[in-house]
């Protein structure tokens, strides 16, 4: 069983967001990269397979600030092989990160075959969440999303999956491997691994780096960002000085004067 | 690098293990541990475990996570056997990684610690923002690298906690008044991580101990002055080894030690009879038991009253050795959380303010107190804010 993990940083909204001076993207000097989250769970839910099947798990990832922290951090908790594409530009679109991910797993005879690939299901800047099936049509795989929960048959051939519907709905699907995943929440929360541990994976662990692929249809798909701009913030809420009377006065007042009741 | 004089399995072999090993097995440890009634496994039976060899049920145990560090059975142990500086934070790092699961909490403070330099996951960017609301200018070493005879090490609840932003803006006041050349690093700065080492993340306390040290060696100053006791702990005891070489105090003492010049500050009469609680860090750890009490009772109209724990007996609000994130672990298991416990005494004293000298206190305390219905009561003062009081005109 070999599980491929697909993942990518995200700008961590911890920080403020800053717009580049030419409005159509994010300052890229001042933001600061993180794990999109759902990748995080699709990792975790790779280990839990390895802990239960024995899988090898490789973890391939677009190249970005502090994302080799985010592979010594996978390589810490038990990742087998973890895999850097460079070479790409900052600010890959979804179809962009999609399509160099397939192009690298169909051309890296080390990748394939593998079994499963997951990634989660969306990321803040894929809300549409398509990286996935992009990357399941390009290598002519299926795919399901929104998935919570993985089981294996016997043979290994065939997953049995628990997707998420709204309402608090869940249903089971049987899928055939190969197949890729999103993975909306792995069946326990992300493990904890103690930064000395990171610290001697950054030691012991070499990262591989893999080549932005030449495309065949020579080119990107583009998308073209006309303007970014933050939203305005609607008009602040007043507060009402002074006694419980006199606010409470001011309140029906200003109830009246807005011909409210 | 690694800081720590030995390590687990070498313990055995060194002079803190052999000193471990003359236990007496008299139970005061467990006796007078804050949550020594429902660890599975007590300081003194952790030590008869690690005897027989048994220590691997301990790591899987949840007893550590019972451990606040409060340095009690430490201070009573008729051994002088060091088992909070030594024993419990080695267990604990071996419990980090033999737990089934991490309470989520706690796990997202040290992530925090690590991505953000501070455990409440806040900006690191922002950690100086509190400074546009002092109403005193404060130097930023980035921005003004000329020496300071202090740099002031704020830390994280009193950079980010409104709270214990009430605590820096009344310590900035009083510097000013006192005419101290002091300088902050602003958003430099990241925790010192004394809570890192005691909660189970030695990792962690190196990594921001590699940082901090850094960005200390930019710049030109003659001591430390910190507002958190861990901080002072953490530069204290284990940043020596990394060449941490200037004077060091906390707040209190330094303020203490400034007290000839301080007190004709305090003009304003403050009516209020206080109690005060002695952080486990600043009391057990390192004996300042008087500092506080000095400078509280300098400030006129103030009248000081015990609780019944008090100095080494004092009871630990519970926030130490990761407890600070542990309240909902601790709620879900049915203990009761340490600083009701601590709160309800101090309510029995009939005074009216708590006060503390520890920025984790603040936030425990008072959410005590509004638990408890107590709040109407009783309210929760740093020693800087009262004496920032005591100075307005």
């Amino acid at each position: 069983m070999h599980v491929l993990v697909l993942l990518k940083m995200v700008p961590d909204v911890v920080e403020d967001l800053e717009i580049a001076s030419d409005r159509r993207a994010l300052d890229l000097d001042s933001l600061r990269m993180i794990l999109s989250e759902p990748d995080d769970h699709a990792l975790e839910q790779a280990l839990l397979l390895k802990e239960r099947l024995g899988a090898v798990v490789t973890v391939l990832a677009l190249d970005a600030p502090e994302v080799d922290d985010a592979l010594f951090t996978a390589a810490a908790k038990g990742a087998d092989r973890v895999i850097k594409i460079v070479g790409m530009d900052a600010g890959a679109t979804t179809r962009q990160a999609a399509r160099c991910f397939s192009q690298v797993i169909a051309d890296d005879t080390g990748i394939v075959p593998v079994d499963l690939i997951l990634t989660g299901v969306q990321a803040i800047d894929d809300l549409d969440g398509l990286v996935a099936p992009l990357v399941a049509d390009a290598l002519h795989m299926p795919f399901l999303g929104i998935i919570t929960g993985i089981t294996l048959d016997a043979s290994g051939t065939t997953a049995h999956v628990i997707k998420e519907f709204p309402g608090g709905v869940r249903g089971e699907f049987e899928i055939q491997l190969p197949a890729v995943l999103g993975i909306q929440a792995a069946e326990r929360p992300p493990r904890y691994v103690p930064v000395a541990k990171v610290r001697a994976a950054m030691k012991s662990v070499a990262i591989e780096c893999a080549q932005v692929p030449a495309l065949a249809d020579g080119g990107w798909p583009a998308v073209n960002v006309v303007e970014m701009k933050h939203n305005e913030p609607p008009a602040h809420a007043k507060m009402l000085d002074g006694t419980p009377d006199q606010v409470s006065d001011r309140v029906c007042g200003i109830l009246a004067e807005r011909a409210i009741f | 690098m690694s800081t720590c004089p030995v390590t687990l399995e070498m313990l055995p072999q060194h002079p803190d293990g052999r000193e471990i090993l003359t236990c007496l097995q008299c139970g005061v440890c467990a006796g007078t541990c804050p949550y020594g009634d429902v660890m599975e496994y007590p300081p003194r039976r952790m030590i008869a475990m690690m005897r027989a060899g048994m220590l691997e049920k301990v790591f899987t145990s949840d007893s550590l996570l019972a451990c606040v560090a409060c340095y009690a059975c430490m201070a009573k142990c008729p051994r002088g056997i060091r088992l909070t500086e030594i024993l419990l934070p080695l267990m604990k790092e071996q419990a980090l990684t033999h737990l089934p699961e991490l309470p989520r909490e706690l796990q997202r403070a040290l992530q925090n610690t690590l991505r953000y330099g501070n455990p409440m996951g806040e900006p690191s960017r922002k950690r100086a923002a509190w400074v546009k609301t002092a109403g005193v200018p404060i130097r930023i070493l980035s921005e003004d690298r000329k020496p300071a005879d202090t740099l002031w090490f704020v830390e994280c609840y009193t950079s980010y906690y409104p709270r214990g932003q009430d605590n820096s803006r009344a310590t900035a006041r009083i510097f000013h008044r006192l005419g101290i050349d002091f300088a902050i690093l602003g958003n430099e700065e990241k925790c010192a991580g004394e809570c890192g080492r005691l909660t189970w993340e030695p990792g962690l306390f190196e990594t921001l101990m590699d940082y901090n040290m850094a960005v200390f060696q930019k710049y030109q100053f003659n001591r430390v002055v910190t507002s958190c006791p861990h901080a002072h702990n953490a530069f204290k005891n284990r940043y020596p080894a990394l060449g941490f070489n200037w004077g060091l105090e906390h707040v209190t003492p330094f303020l203490a030690r400034h007290l000839d010049r301080l007190e004709p500050l305090l003009t304003k009469k403050l009516p209020y009879s206080v109690t005060y609680h002695d952080s486990c860090c600043l009391g057990r750890q390192n004996e300042f038991y008087e500092a506080p009490r000095q400078l509280l009772r300098a400030i006129p109209g103030m009248k000081l009253v015990e609780m019944v724990h008090n100095r080494v007996n004092a009871i630990c609000c519970g926030g130490g050795g990761g407890g600070m994130w542990l309240d909902t672990y601790f709620k879900a298991k049915g203990y009761e959380r340490l600083s009701e416990r601590r709160v309800k005494e101090a309510a029995a004293t009939g005074a009216d303010v708590l006060a503390v000298s520890c920025p984790y206190e603040v936030s425990r305390f008072e959410d005590a107190l509004k638990v408890l219905g107590l709040d109407k009561r009783m309210m929760v003062r740093d020693v800087t804010e009262l004496l920032a009081e005591a100075m307005e005109e």
